[in-house]
C-alpha cells in the first residue's frame, strides 16, 4: 500500500466522470488544462480509461440510472484510487437532493461497494478552477499523512 | 451486407444531456444513426413546481452550466408575460450583456473542441485562453464565472459597477482581435476548406423539417433568430437601429456552422458594446410582488438555439406547471440526416457540429453481426479524425501534424 501511495501522488492522472451534472464543473475541469491553469504543469492529465487512472473526477448529481456504472467505474479503478467529489451537487445534491430520481451524493454512491474508500469533497457551484487545484494539493497532503502513518 | 452497430455513450462527459449514439455502419460509411436520450434526468421541472417563484431561476439556471443565461432569461419572460409588466430600462440593457457574454463563452468553447476533433489542439489551447477574458468579464460583472444569478422576475438582482463594464469594455477589444485571428484561420486555411466543407450537410428541407433550431439552422438558410423576431428588451432597439443581425448562410455543412458561430461572436460584441455605450441610469428591479393567475411563454435565443419556457401559475407562490424545452432536444435528430453517409472519421465532428459540448473522454464498442467486440475510445476516434486532416495536408503539401504521436 505504501509503494502504491507514494506512487499515486506523484503524477495524478484523472478520469472523469460526468454523473448527471449541468456541464459546468466539467466546463471547469477542461479549463484546468488549458493556458490559464494547465495542471499538465504538475502531471495531472486527463486520461480516456479509467484503468489509467489515479483519480475520478466526479461531478453532478448522482441519478438512478448512473448509481450502478458509477460505481462499475470505481471497482474498475486500479487501486488505491481518490474519488473527487467536484461541485456541490457531488458533494451533498444541491438542489437535486429533494429530486425523485436522486440515488444520494457521490460519497454514499462509492462507500456502498468501498467502505475504505478516500474522497475528497470540493464544494462549490462550480467550484473555481483554483478551488479544484487547492482540493488536490489536500488530497497530496493527506496521502503524505496516511503513509507515514503506515 | 454486413452491418455493424456502433453504440457511443451513454457516457459523454460534457454533454448537457448523457446520451446514447447507436451507429450502423457499413465498412467504414454511417448508414444510419440512432439517439436516446434521458440519462441526465434530475427531474428539474418537477422540482421546479416545489420551489417559490423567486427561487425558480436560481434552480433553472443549473439545467445547464453553459447556457445559464439563456434558462433563466426565458423563464423570466414567461414570468412577466403572467404578470405583464417589463423590467425597467437599465435592467434590459444588463440583462443582453450577460446573455451575450455567455455566447461569446460558449461559441469559443465550441470553437475550440471542433479544432481538438481535426487535430488543431491550438485551436483549442487559444480559444479557451481568450474564453478566460470573458469568463473574468462575467466574474466582473456578475461575481461568478459560471452561474450569475442575475435574474429574476421583473428585472435584475445586481447593478454594474462602471469599473466593470470599463474592464468589460476592454475585454471585448481583445476578444475581438482573436476572433478575427480565429475568422482568418478558419476561413482562408486550404486544410479547413477540403477537411470541414461537404461534411455532414443539413439541407435546407432537413432544418426545416427536423425543426433545428439556432446555429444548427442558420447555416443551412433558415433565417430565424428569437431575438430578432420577437424582440424583447433592449434587442429590439438595438437590432432596428443596425447594431448586430442575425447571420444566416446557406451551406449547411460543418464549415458554415463553424463560420456562423465566429460571426455571431462577432455580433454578440457589437451588442455588448452598444448596450454599455447606451446603458441608462436609474432602477433595475420592478419589485414584483406576486405573480398572479395565468399562464405565459418566453422564449430567448441560447447559444445553442431556441429555448421555451412555458409557465403556469394558479395566483399561490409556486408555479403550478413549467415545461422546459431546450435547444438540443431540437437538434439531436437532425444527426438522421447528417451522418448517414459519413466516415466514421466524421463522425465525432459532425455530432460535435450541433454543438453539445462533445468532449472528453467516452467509450465506444463497435459490435459487428459475429459478436465479437472492439472497444474504441473517444481518443481512438479523434486519431482518426486527426488522421484524415493529415492526409488531406500531406495531398496539399503540407507538413503533417500529430499531437498523439508523441503521446504513444
Amino acid at each position: 500500500m505504501s509503494l502504491g501511495l507514494s506512487g499515486l501522488k506523484k503524477s495524478i492522472w484523472v478520469y472523469h466522470v460526468a454523473c448527471s451534472p449541468c456541464n459546468n464543473c466539467d466546463i471547469e475541469i477542461l479549463d484546468l488544462l488549458t493556458p490559464r491553469f494547465d495542471v499538465e504543469r504538475f502531471g495531472i492529465v486527463l486520461v480516456g480509461s479509467v484503468r489509467h487512472a489515479d483519480a475520478l473526477l466526479v461531478t453532478g448529481m448522482v441519478n438512478r440510472q448512473v448509481k450502478p456504472r458509477l460505481q462499475e467505474l470505481y471497482l474498475q479503478a486500479a487501486k488505491p484510487c481518490v474519488v473527487f467529489a467536484i461541485g456541490s451537487c457531488a458533494v451533498s445534491g444541491n438542489f437535486f437532493r429533494r429530486s425523485y430520481n436522486m440515488a444520494g451524493p457521490v460519497d454514499r454512491a462509492i462507500k456502498e461497494v468501498d467502505p475504505n474508500a478516500i474522497i475528497v469533497y470540493v464544494p462549490g457551484c462550480p467550484p473555481k478552477p483554483e478551488a479544484m487545484i487547492s482540493g488536490v494539493v489536500k488530497a497530496i497532503g493527506f496521502l503524505d499523512n496516511l503513509k507515514a502513518k503506515k | 451486407m454486413k452491418e455493424t452497430i456502433i453504440p457511443i455513450g451513454p457516457f459523454h462527459p460534457l454533454l448537457e444531456e448523457p446520451e446514447l449514439f447507436t451507429l450502423k455502419v457499413d465498412g467504414d460509411t454511417v448508414i444510419d444513426v440512432d439517439v436516446r436520450i434521458g440519462w441526465n434526468h434530475r427531474g428539474i421541472e418537477k422540482l421546479s413546481q416545489g420551489l417559490t417563484w423567486d427561487q425558480v431561476p436560481f434552480l433553472i439556471e443549473r439545467i445547464c452550466g453553459i447556457c445559464s443565461t439563456s434558462h433563466p432569461y426565458a423563464c423570466v419572460l414567461a414570468m412577466e408575460e403572467i404578470c405583464d409588466i417589463e423590467a425597467p430600462p437599465r435592467a434590459q440593457y444588463i440583462r443582453p450583456v450577460v446573455a451575450e457574454l455567455e455566447r461569446i463563452h460558449s461559441h469559443l468553447l465550441w470553437l475550440g473542441l471542433a479544432g481538438h476533433f481535426i487535430g488543431y489542439n491550438t485551436v483549442f489551447m487559444w480559444a479557451w485562453k481568450y474564453r478566460e477574458l470573458t469568463l473574468d468579464s462575467l466574474e466582473q460583472l456578475t461575481g461568478n464565472r459560471n452561474h450569475y444569478a442575475m435574474f429574476k422576475a421583473g428585472g435584475v438582482r445586481r447593478d454594474f459597477s462602471q469599473k466593470a463594464m470599463d474592464f468589460t469594455m476592454k475585454a471585448m477589444d481583445e476578444t475581438e482581435k482573436a476572433t478575427k485571428m480565429f475568422l482568418g484561420a478558419v476561413l482562408d486555411d486550404p486544410v479547413m476548406h477540403k477537411r470541414l466543407k461537404g461534411v455532414g450537410v443539413l439541407t435546407y428541407e432537413d432544418a426545416i423539417q427536423y425543426s433545428a433550431v439556432g446555429p444548427t439552422s442558420r447555416p443551412s438558410g433558415v433565417d430565424h433568430d428569437a431575438r430578432r423576431d420577437d424582440p424583447f428588451d433592449a434587442y429590439g432597439i438595438s437590432h432596428d437601429k443596425g447594431v448586430w443581425k442575425a447571420i444566416v448562410l446557406q451551406d449547411g455543412d460543418v464549415f458554415a456552422k463553424a463560420a456562423c458561430r465566429i460571426l455571431e461572436i462577432l455580433e454578440s460584441i457589437k451588442i455588448i458594446r452598444w448596450c454599455i455605450e447606451n446603458i441608462p441610469d436609474g432602477e433595475i428591479d420592478a419589485g414584483v410582488k406576486e405573480i398572479p393567475a395565468g399562464e405565459g411563454c418566453g422564449h430567448y435565443e441560447a447559444p445553442r438555439g431556441e429555448v421555451f419556457h412555458y409557465m403556469r401559475s394558479d395566483g399561490s407562490n409556486f408555479p403550478i406547471r413549467h415545461k422546459v424545452r431546450a435547444p438540443t432536444y431540437n437538434n439531436l435528430p437532425t444527426y438522421k440526416a447528417t451522418c448517414p453517409g459519413a466516415h466514421i472519421a466524421d463522425v465525432a465532428l459532425i455530432t460535435a457540429s450541433i454543438d453539445p459540448c462533445y468532449c472528453c473522454t467516452e467509450r465506444v464498442g463497435v459490435v459487428d453481426k459475429l459478436g465479437t467486440k472492439h472497444i474504441l475510445t473517444q481518443d481512438d476516434l479523434t486519431k482518426l479524425s486527426v488522421k484524415k486532416t493529415n492526409e488531406i495536408r500531406r495531398k496539399l503539401g503540407k507538413t503533417t501534424y500529430d499531437p498523439y504521436a508523441k503521446m504513444i
